[in-house]
């Protein structure tokens, strides 16, 4: 392993039309842990997200994944070199069945995983009682397990969540923030996530990066920003 | 009664070509959302290469690869070429491009191989009540909803086709390559349209032969729910004995209009087509 970081973004700069969404955006994210990206509605979170894995195209700056430039990849590689990507909302495709859409997951790997397979199972129970119903039955929480579990099948490298507590209920938000704890825990995972629930997001996470205007406004260890009140009040709203 | 089996054996035979022609409109607009008007010139296109190459080689069946073969080239270029670079701008661009590929192909064909009719033969014999051409027409219509169904149910490669046909963005992230996937659907598509047209086309050819087929097939389709592939299918075949019936019991001249009595009557009890799914909750 090499001691630089796992994901670096370097001068990252976007727009949506003319609008700039990303400003020069730089950051590192080490191998191993849990980080936020945290701002207004608007900040440029979720381009951020898009952005890094190809859905959204990057007018100047750099992607690196482990030293390898990935900046102008087509999306459908991310995946293919460790970037597992849930979208605003998940991305569950309710046509099809829980396990089709835990398969789809893995499908870039070639032949199918029984083993990965049982491991995301596992991790979510309620996903192994409605395997074989169309994920359209699933309840909120549930569509969110099974797009996180869907990444996961993916075995990626990072783990990038765009607000997977948005429509959810609070105890299912902690039961899932929860979850990503012990994911990092448990294994090499690397996840980065997008959240608008700033108070819940920085208590779970190991490091924050505030964004504000499409530009990194600051960044810091997740109880550092928590208990700095100015952030707090210029950036999160809290 | 007799009588009355024949007609539901002929209507069965007849109702196959359309079925197959509405299914490979119901595969495209699957995948893109997009009614397919070129679809009768692809399947004009294709019996002519089959007839070019059976006067060639002597073999009809040699012809008949030719014809699917013919098929999968020309709706895999026609989305790569074609509609791809125009669709992407708005979707009635697409409609519109699709009608214009029609138009082009036709007068092509009509260029190449002349106005005129051309003999064009059968698989088997077609005599007889059920004759085993019929009974062809059924079985590759029936052999090719099934292999359809096992593909895109069972394999890996049904399962991309169709997450990139439900949530193209969810299938890129899964790593899918969905434009790949577009040009094999309209390339599969287009080989059924090929299929529809090997039953269709005999015992003559002429570049406007495809004309009522078509307007049947697209009945068949909208009949069945248009995202539906065995609803198309089932539309088909109810066309095909509707005609046959009316043909067979009041009389042929009023054939045409049994497929806008039945396109009324089902439209109006279900709307969405006979075997339209409830609407899936998007999030």
């Amino acid at each position: 392993m090499s001691d630089k970081p796992l994901l670096q973004v370097q001068d990252l700069t976007a727009h949506h039309g003319a609008v700039r969404a990303l400003d020069r955006v730089t950051l590192d994210v080490p191998e191993r842990g849990l980080y936020a990206v945290l701002g207004a509605n608007g900040a440029g979170k979720s381009t951020l997200l898009r952005t890094l894995t190809g859905l959204h195209p990057a007018t100047s700056g750099r992607v690196t994944l482990d030293g390898e430039d990935i900046t102008h990849l087509p999306a459908e590689r991310a995946v293919t070199k460790g970037l597992a990507h849930v979208p605003e909302g998940g991305g569950v495709i309710v046509e099809l069945t829980v396990e089709e859409n835990l398969r789809l997951g893995g499908i870039w790997r070639g032949r199918h995983d029984p083993d990965t397979m049982a491991e995301v199972l596992d991790l979510f129970p309620p996903l192994e009682q409605r395997r074989g119903k169309p994920a359209g039955t699933l309840s909120g929480g549930e569509r969110q397990m099974l797009a996180i579990g869907r990444a996961l099948m993916a075995r990626p490298r990072v783990l990038l969540l765009d607000e997977p507590s948005l429509g959810l209920a609070p105890m299912i938000t902690e039961q899932i923030f929860t979850l990503l704890g012990d994911l990092r825990d448990r294994t090499w995972l690397t996840v980065v996530l997008v959240e608008q629930n700033a108070a819940g997001a920085l208590s779970t996470t190991d490091h924050g990066f505030v964004l504000d205007q499409g530009r990194l406004a600051a960044e810091g260890a997740s109880d550092d920003l928590l208990s700095d009140d100015r952030t707090r009040h210029a950036y999160l709203g809290f | 009664m007799t009588h009355f089996i024949n007609l539901t054996l002929n209507g069965l035979a007849t109702g196959a070509a359309y079925a197959a022609l509405a299914l490979s409109l119901v595969i495209i607009y699957q995948a893109t959302r997009l009614v397919n008007f070129a679809q009768p010139a692809f399947a004009l296109l294709s019996v002519y290469a089959a007839l070019a190459v059976t006067q060639l080689t002597g073999s009809y069946w040699i012809g008949f690869a030719a014809a699917l073969a013919t098929g999968l080239t020309v709706g895999a270029a026609a989305e790569r070429l074609v509609v791809r670079p125009i669709a992407r701008v708005s979707p009635l661009n697409g409609i519109i491009v699709t009608l214009g590929m029609l138009l082009v192909v036709q007068g092509v064909v009509g260029m190449v191989w002349g106005n005129e009719q051309h003999g064009f033969g059968y698989a088997f014999s077609y005599v007889g009540r059920f004759s085993p051409a019929d009974a062809f027409a059924v079985g590759a219509v029936a052999a090719v909803a099934v292999l359809l169904f096992l593909l895109y149910r069972f394999t890996p490669f049904g399962l991309r086709m169709r997450a990139a046909a439900h949530h193209p963005e969810a299938a890129r992230l899964s790593g899918v390559r969905v434009g790949l996937m577009l040009t094999a659907g309209w390339a599969i598509a287009s080989a059924i349209g090929a299929l529809a047209g090997m039953l269709a086309g005999p015992p003559f050819l002429s570049p406007n032969v495809f004309d009522t087929v078509f307007v049947f097939g697209i009945t068949a389709a909208v009949i069945g729910g248009l995202d539906n592939p065995f609803g198309s299918i089932l539309g088909g075949m109810l066309i095909g004995l509707g005609g046959s019936y009316v043909s067979g019991y009041l009389g042929s001249e009023l054939a045409t209009l049994s497929a806008l009595v039945i396109v009324v009557v089902v439209l109006s009890v279900r709307p969405d087509g006979i075997l339209a799914r409830p609407t899936a909750r998007k999030v």
